[in-house]
């Protein structure tokens, strides 16, 4: 019965929602990235720039929605760099990304401890506050779930229509799309295969580093190191989950961030049986298991991990 | 060639493309050595020439892919004014009305063929997509052509000809008037061709100009009103088709007299291989057999005819010990086979030329020398003291880069650096070297060149000379009728009892690839070849 209790609750939901923005970020990133035919390893430092960029700005004074488009900078410099890499030079699309996380994650760190060399607890900044919508938030339940979460959390939701939007009602998503099963296609029909994937790599990129911010900015209100802590893998394994499809994709972030929430609570309710280690695990577990079951079916983009070189065919 | 200068004089208002004095050097190698060719409206012009005679890289040069180093490109616009294409620019070309359909299409397999057709050529930063126009443009092009396809469909499910008709609306969507269509007929199944050839014929009545890049000539000269043979980069002749005959094109194309590969009358010996009522159930059609029951005979060839897709894939898979028969047995020198091992079955003496040479048939990172030996490594004459010994390993292929004729930088060269013709060689000389009991020959010649051709059937008909059996999987009816003793007929996972190939006739064969119930006069076929 407590089980229940726990999923009809406003507050558990509220609270998946919450989880669920940074994986919802990071998944439509590199769903774009890899639609396009790129899979971006350097998610997981990308999210670490974001979250040090992000907040960094707002503590040096450029206003919250100020500190969002400085990450958002942010992504895009790391995934230029790993778009010049992997897409006109062809490298490694594994060994790019890992460069990059490890890059971007310890330049992050190297650069909070530069501007902060002495301070013991992390400086706070003030966050996004929740929202309150004049009548909206004031709904019972789905107003405390939905409405009153924060202005990013808004704008991840937003972004999820617009990304689906993009990929499959205007041209440029369509060139999208045929970059990443058949460069030649695309190619064939005068337009620029590098120009495009690395477009989509650069706003995928972006679009990852909101979720580092988001982290900073609104979930918490200050930066510490190991706070990515492994969220953007998950995403990796999201976009699987969600055989490229942002609608999918939504539904992937919201189940992790349910299974987040829902162990958190379980804990407390059952704790005493079992180590908290086993319930931190879970969600983990859970995702495998999800991934298991859809992965296997996953309609893969064709050319993803495949390099591509003018003249050759 | 006189008569072709005067067409060329006669219709010059109509000239659409002028290369002039093409030259192309990659390094040492001259590609392209200074070639002239003219197209007019409403011809189609045939390209003829082996492998690595330099039509691709022409073909690249005119869309813009490659730079030419000497020579021009000139196109009639649309007014009818004269005027140099600008080198290297493949906007230029598609903008000019020059569309290319590759041999590997380039179509995104995820999208429909609409959304293919119409990539590109609308502006890319736009909040929606308007697909009426286009559908209604798209309706009246098919109309006046008779190129039907279902562009609702995503690619992926299309068959091989109808993504060739996606391809082709492509170029025509964009309104080209010379179409270059790069062996157009590799994939395509006879009927399909012919289809082809129909659209091809009503097209340049409706004056496109169309160019055709072939090794085939049958079909060449089926459809065909000029051709130009290509050979070692230089252009080495030109008539109209009409003057034209099969023998003296060969010869021009290879520069030397085409041996006729003929079968000699042999007695055959003992069943090599027997298949007793064999059912192979995947689910799929192509991968299945049903109730498959047939016979190689020693110094026999046999061949297995059939349009790709109909369970070839399944019966090779057998032959080649990667797969087992859910029922029905396989015997092999009178002996039921019990262990289904691809390792084993080459032990034994079965030899598999497989149907994709580059995928299947080599290891194109590997050296030659390693892609020789690779069916032996685990033999006593490969190694020394448990490690490789190179040193056998590139005298086996230096002689059989020697005795094959395998053009390749040498035995150290990765294999991938090799042209499909002598990938293929450099296979035969794997397997053949070895002196096989079975042949499993899968699609053996498919997209060789002539040359390369009669080389793989001189070969096979050596091989049977000398006493193995061959199975040849062929899609190509002139192939089979020439080099094999008795043709069986595959279709849905059902093979016929095999027939005498001196006593079938050739549409009659057609009609039974196509899944038609053989006639009172083939059953009487297939009785006499069960018993010669």
């Amino acid at each position: 019965m407590e089980i229940i209790d726990i999923l009809l609750a406003a507050s558990f939901w509220e609270a998946a929602i919450r989880i669920a923005t940074p994986l919802i970020f990071g998944v439509l990133g590199a769903l774009v990235c890899e639609r396009a035919g790129v899979l971006n390893l350097g998610i997981e430092g990308i999210f670490t720039a974001g979250a040090m960029a992000g907040w960094m700005a707002v503590w040096l004074g450029a206003g919250l929605w100020g500190g969002v488009l400085v990450a958002a900078l942010a992504g895009a410099f790391f995934g230029l760099i790993h778009a010049i890499l992997t897409v006109p030079l062809g490298l490694s699309q594994h060994v790019s990304g890992i460069g990059v996380t490890l890059l971007a994650t310890s330049l992050s760190y190297f650069t909070y401890r530069t501007a902060l060399p002495d301070v013991s607890s992390p400086p706070r900044i003030e966050p996004f506050r929740p929202l309150d919508i004049p009548f909206l938030s004031d709904l019972p339940f789905i107003g405390q779930a939905l409405f009153s979460q924060t202005a990013m959390t808004m704008l991840a939701l937003v972004l999820v229509f617009v990304t689906g939007w993009v990929l499959y009602r205007t041209p440029l998503g369509l060139a999208i799309r045929a970059v990443g099963d058949n460069p030649s296609s695309v190619e064939a029909q005068g337009l620029s295969v590098y120009g495009l994937r690395i477009g989509a790599v650069v706003v995928g990129s972006s679009l990852m580093a909101l979720g580092g911010a988001f982290l900073t900015m609104s979930a918490f209100d200050a930066f510490f190191f190991g706070m990515i802590n492994g969220r953007g893998w998950v995403c990796i394994a999201l976009t699987v989950f969600a055989s490229w499809r942002p609608g999918k994709a939504l539904i992937g972030a919201l189940l992790f961030g349910a299974f987040d929430a829902f162990q958190v609570r379980l804990q407390t309710e059952v704790g005493a049986f079992l180590p908290s280690q086993v319930f931190l695990m879970m969600p983990y577990i859970l995702s495998i298991i999800a991934l298991i079951v859809v992965a296997r079916k996953a309609d893969y983009p064709k050319a993803l991990l495949v390099p591509w070189f003018k003249g050759q065919r | 060639m006189s008569s072709a200068a005067q067409t060329s004089q006669e219709t010059s208002q109509d000239l659409l493309l002028a290369l002039a004095g093409i030259t192309k050097r990659f390094g040492p190698l001259i590609a392209n050595d200074a070639i002239d060719l003219m197209v007019h409206k409403g011809e189609i012009v045939a390209l003829l020439g082996e492998n690595g005679a330099g039509k691709t890289t022409l073909m690249n040069i005119l869309f813009g892919h490659y730079v030419a180093d000497e020579g021009t490109v000139t196109v009639a616009t649309r007014d009818g004014n004269l005027e140099q294409l600008e080198p290297g620019a493949p906007q230029a070309a598609l903008d000019a009305g020059i569309g290319m359909v590759h041999q590997h299409f380039t179509l995104a397999e995820n999208l429909t063929g609409l959304d293919n057709i119409v990539l590109g050529t609308e502006p890319i930063f736009r909040l929606r997509r308007d697909r009426t126009k286009a559908r209604a443009k798209l309706a009246e092009l098919m109309a006046g052509s008779g190129l039907n396809v279902d562009l609702d469909q995503p690619v992926h499910k299309l068959t091989v000809g109808e993504k060739q008709r996606v391809e082709i609306l492509k170029a025509l969507y964009r309104d080209a008037r010379l179409l270059v269509l790069d062996e157009p007929t590799a994939v395509l199944t006879p009927q399909e061709a012919d289809s082809l050839f129909a659209v091809l014929r009503k097209l340049a009545q409706n004056g496109l100009a169309v160019i055709i890049i072939a090794h085939k000539l049958a079909e060449v000269l089926a459809v065909s009103h000029r051709i130009a043979v290509l050979r070692g980069g230089k252009k080495v002749g030109e008539m109209l088709t009409s003057d034209a005959d099969h023998r003296s094109i060969a010869e021009l194309m290879v520069g030397r007299e085409v041996p006729v590969s003929r079968r000699v009358a042999r007695e055959p010996g003992k069943p090599v291989i027997t298949l007793s009522d064999v059912t192979i159930d995947r689910g799929d059609s192509r991968r299945s057999l049903h109730g498959v029951s047939i016979t190689a005979h020693e110094g026999e060839i046999l061949g297995i005819a059939g349009v790709s897709g109909n369970g070839q894939a399944a019966l090779a898979q057998l032959i080649a010990g990667l797969d087992k028969p859910d029922q029905g047995s396989v015997e092999f020198f009178g002996e039921k086979v019990v262990k289904f091992d691809a390792h084993q079955f080459a032990q034994n003496g079965i030899a598999r030329i497989p149907e994709d040479r580059h995928h299947d048939g080599m290891v194109g990172s590997m050296t030659v020398a390693e892609n020789i030996a690779i069916e032996d490594v685990r033999n006593a004459g490969y190694q020394k003291f448990g490690f490789l010994d190179f040193d056998a390993i590139r005298k086996r292929a230096e002689h059989a880069i020697t005795d094959y004729d395998v053009r390749c930088p040498g035995p150290d060269a990765p294999a991938r650096l090799l042209s499909g013709g002598n990938i293929q060689k450099l296979i035969l000389a794997r397997v053949l070297e070895k002196s096989p009991k079975l042949i499993l020959a899968n699609q053996p010649s498919r997209g060789l060149d002539v040359g390369a051709q009669s080389e793989v059937h001189r070969r096979l008909l050596e091989a049977r000379q000398n006493g193995a059996a061959v199975i040849l999987i062929s899609e190509d009816l002139d192939e089979l009728l020439t080099i094999s003793d008795q043709i069986a007929v595959i279709h849905a996972g059902h093979i016929t009892p095999a027939m005498t190939t001196d006593t079938i006739d050739r549409s009659e064969l057609g009609l039974m690839m196509a899944g038609q119930k053989k006639t009172h006069h083939a059953s009487t076929n297939a009785h006499s070849g069960e018993t010669a």
